[in-house]
């Protein structure tokens, strides 16, 4: 630890960053009013998980070393579909509402 | 992974990559948050070149930084009357607290766990990449682009005016 932890960077440091990353995606996904910056929190969380994955993929032993980063390869492509369709949603939601405040649409809410 | 540029780069990246979604979390002006997560995603490309994984640093700028990025800032520019307003539900304190127990736990498991690892860098190049996709993978392949097709034809059918629907029903 202490002035080696600086000066060495391993599989812990990268991890944390994951990890700090994926509690920020978590934080805003849960708490924005927009619907909007929900997406943007789920965006960064996905982030924080492809960076967790590449890093486990960098740095463990494996018999297939390539697998980590071809899983990514699949996790960009959901992400990219899933931002497509919510952020269709929201400009559906948008439309018939007029808002995307997640406050205000409450349909269900008896 | 030693070195003065690995370590370097590594520290100005993890400042990069958390202030900037730091910004997302704090900025009032959604547009600004946008830009903010634009900045982190760039952040993320650069984990993933120290990471030697070049491709997918590559595909990270493609898709993220230009595809994701512009379709967020088209929705944002799509809601005028929504309103900038990037504030928080009344849930915030529960979810900040929420966030910082889940940090404790990973940081925890991080720094306490005996991770086995390797010191030379895996083969993850281009032909690798590629190689494995239409190999092993190849079933999974084609459902990811089964899947962004049915993506695609929802986002549009969701967007739909109604003025439209009723010129398609015509044709």
């Amino acid at each position: 630890m202490s002035a080696l932890f600086l000066v060495t960077i391993g599989i812990e440091n990268f991890l944390a960053v994951g990890a700090l990353l994926f509690a920020l995606g978590f934080a805003i996904a849960l708490s924005k009013r927009n619907a909007i910056g929900v997406l943007m929190g789920v965006e960064l969380m996905l982030n924080a998980v492809n960076l967790t994955l590449l890093t486990f993929s960098r740095f463990s032993p494996s018999d297939r070393p390539v697998a980590g980063a071809t899983f990514v390869v699949f996790v960009i492509t959901v992400a990219a579909a899933e931002a497509a369709v919510a952020l269709a949603l929201a400009v559906s939601v948008y439309r018939n509402r007029d808002t995307v405040d997640v406050d205000k649409i409450n349909l269900l809410k008896s | 992974m030693n070195g003065a540029g690995p370590v370097i780069g590594f520290w100005a990246l993890a400042a990069l990559t958390l202030v900037a979604a730091g910004g997302v979390m704090v900025s009032r002006n959604l547009f600004h948050a946008v830009l903010f997560l634009i900045v982190s995603f760039v952040g993320i490309a650069g984990f993933f070149v120290l990471l030697s994984a070049e491709f997918l640093a590559m595909a990270q700028i493609v898709i993220y930084v230009g595809a994701i990025s512009v379709l967020i800032l088209f929705a944002v520019l799509l809601t005028p009357r929504a309103g900038r307003d990037n504030g928080e539900t009344a849930v915030f304190p529960a979810a900040a607290l929420l966030a910082v127990a889940l940090a404790a736990v990973f940081l925890f498991v991080i720094y306490d766990a005996d991770w086995a690892t390797i010191t030379s860098s895996p083969d993850v190049s281009v032909q690798a990449i590629g190689d494995a996709l239409l190999d092993i993978w190849v079933v999974p392949f084609e459902i990811a682009s089964v899947l962004l097709t049915a993506a695609l034809v929802g986002a549009i059918m969701l967007v739909r005016t109604p003025e439209e629907e009723a010129e398609d029903a015509l044709a």
